[in-house]
């Protein structure tokens, strides 16, 4: 990808001369990324355009620069991930720092270290910027807490997935965003959450960005993995663009009818309790993500999921590999994301040459 | 807020004519030449360099832009993350001899972090450096080879120049600190 050679930031400031190109860009001031419900439209946009900035290295011959050099990114996952993981690893590699990995399966842990003790540990160890996994809702919050450095969540429980719904939303910028000016680029866009929802940080980071870029959002699901949304919906979503909606369903052909975006999500089976799903076929023949039920989608409409996929269950391989389908595209995305996520949280302690 | 005009549009505009003159007569002709602004005002300034070139000698040069941003070794003395340009060097810089364009050189630490990051692209066969203003306190063993106007300066100033391009004027000023200090953490 090349960018254009017009500079697109905004006014210096101090600057007379009112002679400007497009809108201002916030600086960022955010030590922690643990949600995404903290961050203002501003802040959105730079993420975005920074991650611009970052497709552009990742195009160089040599995709690597020195912005981070010698930082020490410590990254601690307590679940399981391959993507994430390696996301964030090759970010963090592509900026120069040092990268420690820890699996919390192989590490003391399982001896019993608490979670505090463990953030303190890797703090002494010399950790800059903490990734953390943990299959706690709020664990994130506490080790921002106790850690001198940053903190950014790679998933917490139920509850948030903030780099994931920022790299949904560069993926449906490059489609939707336009001339990359700072508008609410998905405003009247019909974008489906499709599946289980309830168990998915996923869905609850991306209905914060997506309703702040604009979306008609629907959330669709059987109605035992929607518990609690309707109440949401009721109440609005805090930081929603003008025009923006969120209709809760579990009517998938209303739900997919003129759709511009499907999300399908994976059913979480490791988070399942009983009796939410009589069984996996019944979800799969009643709300698995099918060519013929995209059908009734818009013709354009593009097919997104988090990974990995349960193929045959939510989404039938044909429509993962289709042409609709953005899923490796989201991959990829992912790593220029985190680049600049770990960018604007570090790159200002990174200086160190 | 302007402060003391050090060069007007006019000036400029000589300066620039004067360069590319430089350039081509330095390479005798301007086979394997390249103009690199780096972000953001050299970029105009290259891109006037390439037009001034393609005036007298009939050949269009390559324009490309560097941002310095991610390999810059004062990123934790300034207030904010600067804000990300973006680099577009559209063509093979391996055997090129590369001009580098900024408008003021000052302390040559983001021409250092310029070469940094160009020969993470390729392998020029030379690079030189062209300024408009060259404003002194060199804290790199660094000089221009081709300058519009040498400017004694006091640390306690900053040389602001702007461009049409950017600016929606030509002209070059110098401030005292106090009011530009917060231009300067933005830059």
């Amino acid at each position: 990808m090349s960018l254009g050679l017009e500079p697109t930031a905004g006014p210096l400031p101090g600057d007379q001369s009112g002679f400007e190109r497009p809108p201002a860009t916030s600086t960022w001031r955010h030590r922690h990324l643990l949600d995404v419900d903290v961050l203002s439209w501003a802040d959105i946009d730079l993420a975005l355009r920074t991650t611009d900035a970052m497709r552009e290295v990742l195009a160089r011959p040599i995709a690597k620069v020195p912005a981070l050099r010698g930082m020490n990114v410590t990254i601690l996952f307590y679940e399981a991930s391959t993507r994430t993981r390696v996301s964030f690893e090759v970010a963090a590699k592509n900026l120069s720092a040092d990268v420690v990995n820890i699996a919390a399966a192989s590490s003391s842990v399982s001896k019993g270290e608490s979670l505090v003790d463990t953030v303190r540990t890797v703090e002494a160890l010399g950790a800059k910027v903490l990734v953390m996994r943990h299959g706690t809702s709020g664990a994130p919050y506490l080790a921002a807490e106790r850690f001198g450095g940053h903190v950014i969540n790679g998933g917490d429980g139920w509850h948030a997935h903030p780099t994931q719904a920022l790299l949904d939303l560069y993926t449906l910028r490059e489609r939707f965003g336009g001339d990359g000016s700072a508008g609410r680029f998905l405003r009247g866009r019909k974008v489906v959450i499709l599946g289980d929802v309830l168990h998915s940080r996923v869905a609850r980071s991306n209905i914060w960005t997506l309703a702040a870029a604009g979306a008609d959002l629907w959330l669709c699901g059987p109605a035992t993995l929607l518990r609690g949304f309707e109440a949401w919906a009721r109440r609005g979503v805090h930081g929603a663009a003008e025009g923006s909606r969120l209709t809760v369903t579990s009517d998938v052909g209303a739900a997919l009818r003129d759709a511009d975006v499907v999300m399908a999500l994976r059913i979480q089976r490791e988070r399942m309790a009983g009796g939410l799903l009589p069984s996996l076929r019944e979800y799969a023949s009643r709300y698995g993500l099918t060519a013929a039920r995209l059908a009734t989608a818009r013709p354009d409409v593009i097919v997104m999921h988090p990974g990995p996929m349960n193929e045959g269950v939510e989404i039938a391989p044909d429509v993962a590999a289709g042409p609709h389908s953005v899923i490796t595209d989201q991959v990829t995305n992912g790593v220029a994301v985190r680049m600049a996520l770990l960018y604007l949280l570090a790159g200002v302690d990174g200086a160190g040459r | 807020m302007t402060g003391r005009s050090i060069m007007t549009a006019d000036e400029i505009r000589r300066a620039v004519v004067r360069i590319s003159h430089e350039l081509v007569e330095k390479q005798a002709g301007p086979n394997g030449l390249v103009l690199v602004g780096i972000q953001r005002r050299g970029v105009p300034l290259a891109r006037r360099l390439a037009d001034a070139i393609e005036e007298h000698e009939g050949v269009r040069l390559p324009v490309g832009a560097l941002d310095i941003t991610f390999y810059r070794d004062d990123l934790s003395l300034v207030a904010a993350q600067p804000v990300v340009k973006g680099t577009d060097l559209p063509f093979d810089l391996n055997g090129a001899t590369v001009v580098l364009v900024d408008d003021v050189l000052y302390t040559g630490r983001t021409i250092r972090a310029a070469m940094d990051a160009l020969v993470d692209f390729g392998r020029p066969q030379a690079i030189r450096l062209a300024v408009l203003v060259d404003r002194g306190h060199r804290e790199l063993p660094i000089r221009a080879d081709h300058v519009g106007k040498n400017v004694p300066t006091s640390r306690e100033e900053v040389v602001r120049v702007h461009l049409a391009e950017t600016d929606g004027v030509d002209d070059v000023a110098i401030d005292r600190r106090v009011e530009a200090a917060v231009v300067e953490a933005a830059r």
